[in-house]
């Protein structure tokens, strides 16, 4: 803007337009660093805390109940049946999600005609997207521990968090299904495809990559849930990894859970040492997630 | 894909093999997509027939206004105001910090910030959102709290005040990311027309940008904040679980969701008072959470600006 400005009252006027211009640039340019350096803080808080903590044994062992059993020189102690807890219930959890949610998104995108039913869906999955984890924690105990008698155990805590991420993952698959142009429906239906030939072997192929990569990042939110699997009743510490769909299971936020609250301070690092594994766990999802979002990325 | 398939399909017409698999397949995709209207009414169902066997023995007069709450210790007083103000103290304390980082940010973002720039932080801040809470909690107890104990020193282990940063800072990303969004939609003939009257980039900002935006922007508000309610594992690590009602940031309070916590890792048994308990406070938990964000639909559809 140049002094002739008609509408500057005076020179004084631009000069002070000027320093609240800069001003306020630099409150927003401020603010967007305070969440990059809260990021930073917490990262650098847990990478110093567990320094030294993260060893084979933390891997490959059992927790213990005595401090001196983490530490290197002791008799080895550690997050293996969490991280076996974790990864069984992930699977298991991705099995129900990925036929659930592909399921519903197909039958409202390909199926369901322009509905009251398919909006009354729609907006009842956006209101879900919005329920507390740990109302779903009451849903999994009421329904899958107590009433279907399941009780604790591994399957029940996949269902509850299936249905916890049933709503990201059908929105998710949805919006990947409205990327397949629909010039390519219209083809197979030209050759005599019906509906169900041309979803299977036209649209799901095609809205795979996307599919695959909203599924695996709700699945990484999953694997960090804490409140539901707690609500279900998964163990703070268990010494034996699972090894069924009905045995009791451990959890790495279970068990980060219990170490963080527990008062004797060397117990801080531990659990700093659990979280350093559960993210090095969700880093791995998310960059496999953006690893096939950039593979098969028809814009790249 | 084979074509001589599809041929014979045609062939075969109506009611044939694949108009029969047609059908059946439709309504296993269909029965997948009620699966989410059943989960809700199952949340609804779960929710309120625990509430009931509550309010059998607690009149719902006393748990809407009593001040105390201690339904497992005697002598027992089911009033669920302390939690109900600690969860507030929560929801405000860390709007207080998100609702100003989150606009300046979006603002900053969707106004000033270079294309490239923005591919960068974008992202960056959206990785605060997929840190699971458990992780914010530890932060608040090993990093938060003991800073806040250099200024204040009487500042406990556990203190409202960590929990309402921590979640505060959790929720940035819903702000900043969901108002960009809606600030980034409006259009440049609104900020040209604006600059062609003499307008500095400032005021376009804030004069024309942030109101042409603003149901984009208050519903991010709305589900942010419904978010801080819903919070749990931080809130249970860092505001501890002492329900109580002061106006100290600096001491332990207990939320509606680490109350919840606090029964779950418990061993109280089926048809206990206190296992009851867990689904009226659920009740009122998902009651107010449903509340922000039909609002924040509404406020959404209801002001939507739209532009050609």
């Amino acid at each position: 803007m140049s002094t002739e400005n008609p509408f500057a009252e005076s020179r004084g006027d631009i000069e002070r337009k000027r320093t609240i211009g800069r001003a306020f640039v630099a409150v927003c340019f401020a603010s967007t660093l305070v969440g990059i350096v809260a990021l930073v803080a917490l990262l650098a808080d847990v990478i110093y805390e567990s320094w030294g903590w993260v060893t084979w044994e933390f891997l490959t062992y059992p927790p213990s109940q005595a401090v001196e059993n983490f530490l290197p020189d002791g008799r080895g102690a550690g997050i293996y049946p969490a991280i076996v807890g974790s990864i069984f219930l992930i699977a298991l959890t991705a099995v129900f999600t990925i036929f659930l949610g592909v399921g519903a998104a197909v039958y409202l995108e390909e199926y369901a005609p322009e509905s009251r039913l398919k909006s009354f869906i729609e907006a009842n999955i956006a209101n879900l997207a919005g329920v507390p984890s740990i109302v779903y924690g009451l849903l999994g105990l009421a329904i899958f521990v107590r009433a279907m008698q399941l009780g604790s155990s591994l399957i029940a805590g996949a269902l509850t968090l299936t249905l916890l991420i049933l709503p990201i993952v059908i929105v998710s698959t949805q919006e990947a299904l409205r990327a397949v142009p629909d010039s390519q429906r219209q083809a197979a239906y030209g050759v005599g495809a019906t509906q169900w030939q041309v979803t299977r072997d036209v649209v799901l192929p095609r809205a795979l990559p996307g599919i695959m990569t909203g599924t695996i990042l709700s699945l990484s939110r999953a694997i960090g849930e804490t409140a539901p699997i707690l609500m279900v009743g998964a163990s703070t510490s268990l010494f034996v990894a699972p090894d069924g769909l009905t045995s009791p299971f451990s959890a790495m936020p279970m068990t980060i859970f219990k170490w963080a609250t527990l008062p004797e301070a060397e117990f801080q690092h531990i659990a700093a040492a659990g979280i350093v594994v559960l993210l090095t766990i969700l880093l791995l999802m998310n960059a496999t997630a953006v690893l096939i979002r950039n593979r098969y990325d028809p814009r790249s | 894909m084979s074509g001589t398939d599809r041929t014979v399909d045609i062939a075969r017409g109506n009611g044939g093999v694949a108009d029969r698999t047609d059908s059946i397949v439709r309504y296993v995709f269909l029965s997948c997509a009620l699966v989410t209207i059943l989960t809700t009414l199952a949340i609804i169902g779960v929710l309120v027939a625990g509430s009931v066997e509550f309010f059998q023995h607690v009149s719902i007069v006393e748990y809407l206004t009593g001040t105390e709450w201690s339904p497992v210790i005697r002598p027992q007083s089911y009033g669920v105001l302390p939690l109900v103000w600690g969860t507030l103290v929560i929801t405000l304390g860390s709007a207080l910090i998100a609702i100003p980082v989150g606009t300046a940010t979006a603002i900053y973002l969707s106004e000033y910030a270079d294309p490239e720039i923005r591919k960068v932080i974008k992202p960056t801040l959206e990785v605060l959102a997929g840190i699971p809470t458990i992780v914010y909690g530890f932060f608040a107890l090993s990093f938060i709290t003991p800073i806040i104990q250099q200024f204040f020193p009487e500042t406990g282990t556990f203190n409202a005040a960590a929990g309402a940063i921590v979640v505060g800072i959790m929720i940035i990303p819903m702000v900043s990311s969901l108002s960009e969004d809606a600030m980034s939609s409006v259009p440049d003939d609104l900020r040209n027309a604006a600059y062609g009257l003499g307008a500095t980039k400032f005021e376009v900002s804030t004069n024309v940008v942030v109101p042409a935006s603003l149901s984009g922007v208050i519903a991010s508000y709305i589900l942010a904040l419904s978010r801080a309610i819903g919070e749990t594992m931080a809130v249970t690590l860092a505001v501890g679980m002492t329900p109580q009602i002061t106006a100290n940031p600096l001491e332990s309070m207990q939320t509606m969701t680490a109350y919840m916590v606090q029964i779950g890792i418990s061993d109280v048994s089926v048809g206990s008072i206190g296992y009851q308990s867990l689904f009226a406070v659920g009740l009122t938990l998902f009651a107010m959470t449903l509340a922000m964000n039909l609002f924040s639909m509404w406020i959404k559809s209801r002001y939507r600006e739209e532009y050609q």
